[in-house]
């Protein structure tokens, strides 16, 4: 990124007189200015106590990360990891598209009505505290094993997080700038739209990502426990055969792809939504 | 230098002046079983700045709210050009003590916000919105985020806001509390500076004596629990003296002292 070492490079090895500003506090400054040059330091931390731990072996069934790397590459390529993920997002997709919309909107109706929080808080709070590992047989049992049922699964994982954290969202809006708002004879939709709303979006959004990441776990679950597709099948069928650097390519992959859809999410909340926040 | 200050102490009950903006009619609060207000008879004259002073539990922001129409009143009624009023309106502003600023909205649109709720266009009511940022002396910071100012210069904006819906009343529930004393200070000079080019009604709340002292035309005193109008004063100040010549004149001294006389026993 930061090109501007190059000049005292080329110092360096014309005169090698300026040793004091050295590689050392380059890194130092970069260091400072990037947060991301920790991101990868906590990440090559990782990996290579993986490799290490593979190495020793710590289980003859745990395989090196340069062997799960190779694997990954290996599926990358020959062409089972993309139409494995193309399955997989067909129900997280769906499920979670639902979950949004329903649960924001769901979220949004019980913190500003009391009704509607007698109504339907106390079904959230038991589904959010209910093991649903336990409850996908049921729903194979009603909608066998196709997509419907695997996007329930999601459905069921991720609504009553994004339904209990909206709802919390708009019951911890600031009660000061919707005095605000009614003090200068803001209509209750305006109260809803330029206050309510805004003012809840960090949580809201909080929410979502939780939602998302337990969508991730719903779909997997699905997989694992319903029927053998998409990643789930990829990483049954490598264990079945012993082939566990692929089995952990997939699960490793399936980790990253999530992660990666959080942070990307993140991205679009303080890219379109919180401009304040664009400004350090 | 001599600035004539005296004070006049008036009965509560000759509170009858010519031309009243805001008349508050006995005004009760409950909150449960607790008698936040009781018996409240005020009039508030045109262009005047009163203050609402008080120990705190006197319930002076209660019946700012009340008269803002943010809060309902258990009894009695409130009256603004003559009409009796139940909910906030054009004729009120209301400064907020922690401001009340949207964080995800520059100083700008803070400051147009109660004319973007009324529907007025964007660039008329940026236009209005500059007008009182330089009012204010925040000229330069209309882009800005509210987290990015000092608290001094946050609650400039909540003035500005108040200003631009060009409401004939101020209610201002203390401002400056959460602003350091330095800029308190020189925030209560800028306050009279803008009441005597701004020609509007001001009603203030606030627990510091000085500064009700130094601002106001009318200190209406509140005993606590229940709350009740205990003294009104008439601190009449030159203000055309410099602001340093006014804090050590003798008078102004002697109302501040008279005012803490007549506190002191709801002390502790």
């Amino acid at each position: 990124m930061h090109m501007a070492a190059t000049p005292q490079k080329v110092g360096a090895t014309g005169g090698a007189t300026d040793g004091s500003s050295t590689l050392a506090d380059m890194i130092a400054d970069f260091a400072t200015r990037r947060k991301s040059l920790w991101v990868l330091v906590s990440l090559a931390t990782l990996f290579t106590a993986w490799e290490i731990a593979g190495r020793v072996p710590i289980s003859f069934a745990f395989p090196t990360f340069l062997e799960t790397v190779s694997a990954l590459l290996e599926m990358a390529f020959d062409g089972t990891l993309l139409p494995a993920y193309a399955i997989t997002f067909q129900p997280l997709v769906i499920g979670v598209a639902v979950s949004a919309v329903l649960g924001i909107g769901l979220g949004i109706v019980m913190g500003l009505s009391d009704k509607a929080e007698w109504l339907l808080a106390p079904v959230f709070i038991v589904l959010q505290a209910a093991p649903m590992a336990a409850l996908v047989p049921l729903v194979t049992f009603i909608y066998g094993i196709g997509l419907v049922a695997k996007t329930l699964a999601v459905i069921m994982l991720a609504l009553p997080v994004i339904v209990l954290n909206s709802y919390k969202a708009v019951r911890h809006v600031n009660p000061s700038l919707v005095d605000m708002c009614r003090s200068f004879q803001g209509s209750r939709l305006q109260q809803i739209f330029k206050i309510i709303i805004p003012d809840a979006t960090p949580v809201l959004f909080a929410g979502l990502r939780l939602g998302i990441a337990a969508g991730f776990i719903g779909v997997m679950l699905a997989e694992l426990l319903i029927t053998p597709t998409g990643i789930g099948d990829l990483i049954t069928y490598h264990r079945s055969i012993a082939n566990y650097a692929h089995m952990y390519a997939a699960v490793a992959s399936i980790i990253a792809v999530s992660t990666l859809t959080l942070a990307g999410l993140q991205y679009v909340e303080v890219r379109f939504l919180r401009p304040e926040k664009r400004r350090k | 230098m001599a600035t004539s200050i005296s004070a006049r102490v008036a009965n509560p009950a000759a509170t009858t002046t010519s031309d009243a903006i805001v008349e508050v009619r006995d005004i009760g609060k409950r909150y449960g079983d607790i008698e936040a207000l009781r018996g409240i008879n005020l009039e508030f004259e045109r262009g005047k700045l009163t203050t609402l002073l008080g120990p705190s539990g006197c319930g002076k922001t209660t019946l700012l709210k009340i008269i803002a129409g943010l809060v309902p009143a258990t009894s009695g009624d409130i009256r603004v050009n003559g009409k009796v009023v139940t909910g906030p309106g054009p004729e009120r502003a209301f400064v907020f003590q922690d401001f009340a600023l949207m964080p995800w909205a520059t100083v700008l649109r803070n400051v147009a916000f109660g004319l973007e709720l009324k529907g007025i266009g964007l660039a008329e009511r940026n236009r209005t919105a500059r007008h009182y940022i330089a009012e204010v002396g925040l000229s330069g910071f209309e882009e800005k985020y509210p987290h990015e100012l000092s608290g001094g210069m946050r609650q400039r904006v909540g003035i500005a806001r108040a200003f631009a819906v060009n409401a004939d009343v101020l209610l201002l529930d203390e401002p400056f509390s959460a602003v350091d004393e330095q800029n308190r200070r020189k925030f209560q000079e800028d306050l009279l500076m803008l009441v005597e080019k701004e020609r509007k009604t001001f009603l203030f709340v606030t627990h510091s004596i000085e500064e009700a002292v130094y601002v106001s035309d009318r200190i209406v005193l509140l005993s606590p629990r229940p709350g009740r109008v205990s003294q009104i004063i008439e601190p009449s100040i030159d203000r055309s003296a410099a602001p340093d010549v006014i804090r050590r004149d003798k008078g102004y001294l002697d109302v501040v002292e008279e005012i803490w006389q007549g506190l002191r026993q709801y002390a502790e």
